[in-house]
């Protein structure tokens, strides 16, 4: 309930402002809506969100994989984390542009130049979050797991994976979003279709309605995830924790 | 009575364990630590606090390999511990806590358990919602579960009020009656000792070695009140002469 008046005083703010600004900077919520609309019925719309919504997956999919999968190791090991942390810190401090360009011009402009341009982005973050939650892992449960014989799957699924879940959802939660920002970026930059090659056109007639029609739909798609997906999976991992009645 | 044949199920000798103390100093916490249990005995460890009891628990049980001297388990023997905290996995419920660390427990054993132990009205609970002496509990069906070779109990009745301490003592007792289980028991608590023990060590402060150890002559289930008092008062005599 509190989520969907927060909402509407969005739309309010964003209508008063319009008002205030006039059409032609900020065009009013209806105007928009009346974009998405006539983009959806054309079809482009879901060609353009689908495209965008494939290398997000592709790429978040491959970055908190390989950044989980780092991040354990260098958290668990010390000689990993001798060596990957200036490297760490190296693509931490790079910017995502320098990334995405760079890519094209040594693997041209293709899918795959794109999809690891934006992974490499989200890559430096997964594996600092769950590093940190590989050393914040408890030693007495680790204990506990070697005196009861716990085959290594057992214990990794059982003692290790709970303790690293928060870590693992902050990191995706804030990854999602960093993805999808970088995305459009890349596809600005270097892709025929997509969210972001739709706004670069756009940008290019000055078209603010397209502008926020795109961007406002893809951000509703994202919402969807993040309530669909993203918090019932956080539930159902957390279930074991007291909450206040 | 002591075992000096073969048959012992464990045998431990500690010549000298020593951790790195913060200033750089090694820091000596056991030192000439000898004794062995015969299958089935019930072996309590009593010495004031801080003396390395827990150390000398982690060692048995494998945790701490870092020391001079030898441990002589049987071959593949199932260790079955209960920490001093009970080390539950909080986002599992009692009941996988109990089966993930006894796969193969059927489902007759376990319930069995439960009851003795009073768990069964809260096998779907996890454990953050228990009290300590529920998760006490837990923890110590955990170990039995497994039907283990050893138990090693470190302080199980530390901070429980003496009421549940004394409850959870005689369910002590009664499980290692149950199925004979070669036991470790430390504790501070000479009452505890005199009515859970085959054989009573004594321990000295750090660096602990074994002072003493003090005869039992009456069986577990035959004790009387007067046995208790009387081994309790040998155990004070002999601490007063070390």
């Amino acid at each position: 309930m509190l989520r969907v008046i927060s909402l509407l005083a969005f739309l309010a703010i964003w209508w008063i402002a319009s008002l205030a600004a006039g059409e032609q900077m900020l065009p009013a919520p209806p105007t928009v809506l009346a974009a998405i609309i006539a983009e959806a019925r054309s079809g482009a719309l879901f060609f353009h969100l689908g495209m965008t919504l494939a290398r997000v997956g592709l790429a978040f999919t491959l970055a908190m994989t390989l950044g989980t999968a780092l991040g354990y190791l260098m958290g668990r090991v010390r000689t990993a984390d001798r060596l990957g942390d200036p490297w760490l810190i190296l693509l931490l401090n790079l910017p995502a542009l320098v990334v995405i360009v760079l890519a094209y011009i040594w693997a041209g402009l293709t899918e795959a130049a794109a999809i690891a341009a934006i992974a490499i982005n989200k890559l430096p973050n997964a594996i600092v979050t769950v590093r940190e939650g590989t050393r914040a892992l408890d030693p007495k449960l680790d204990e506990m797991a070697a005196v009861f014989a716990f085959p290594r799957w057992k214990a990794f699924r059982h003692v290790v994976v709970p303790q690293l879940a928060p870590y693992i959802a902050a990191t995706a939660r804030s990854g999602l979003a960093l993805v999808w920002k970088i995305v459009l970026v890349a596809e600005l930059l270097g892709r025929p279709n997509g969210v972001g090659f739709e706004i670069g056109v756009a940008f290019q007639l000055f078209d603010i309605t397209r502008i926020l029609a795109y961007a406002l739909a893809f951000a509703a798609v994202v919402l969807a995830i993040e309530t669909l997906l993203v918090q019932p999976l956080e539930r159902h991992a957390s279930r074991w924790r007291q909450r206040a009645a | 009575m002591h075992p000096a044949g073969g048959n012992a199920l464990l045998e431990v000798e500690i010549e000298r364990k020593a951790f790195v103390s913060a200033a750089g100093g090694a820091l000596d916490v056991l030192r000439d630590i000898r004794f062995a249990l015969d299958p089935g005995e019930v072996g309590v460890f009593v010495g004031p606090s801080g003396c390395g009891k827990t150390t000398m628990l982690r060692i048995v049980a494998g945790l701490d390999p870092d020391y001079r001297g030898r441990v002589v388990l049987p071959p593949g023997a199932r260790i079955g511990m209960v920490f001093q905290e009970p080390r539950l996995l909080p986002w599992r419920s009692v009941d996988d806590n109990v089966r993930l660390a006894a796969p193969d427990a059927d489902e007759a054993t376990l319930s069995a358990l439960f009851s003795i132990l009073e768990l069964t009205a809260h096998r779907a609970h996890y454990p953050d919602e228990l009290s300590l002496g529920l998760a006490r509990r837990v923890a110590l069906a955990r170990a039995f579960a497994i039907r283990p070779d050893i138990l090693i109990l470190d302080e199980p009745l530390v901070s429980l009020d003496a009421a549940l301490a004394a409850k959870l003592r005689d369910e002590i007792a009664a499980l290692v009656d149950s199925r004979p289980v070669t036991t470790l028991l430390v504790t501070h608590d000479t009452d505890s000792a005199a009515r859970l023990g085959d054989r009573i060590f004594l321990l000295s402060p750090r660096p602990a070695h074994v002072l003493a150890e003090v005869p039992v002559r009456t069986p577990r289930g035959a004790r009387t009140a007067d046995d208790i008092a009387s081994i309790q008062a040998d155990m004070a005599r002999t601490l007063s002469a070390a």
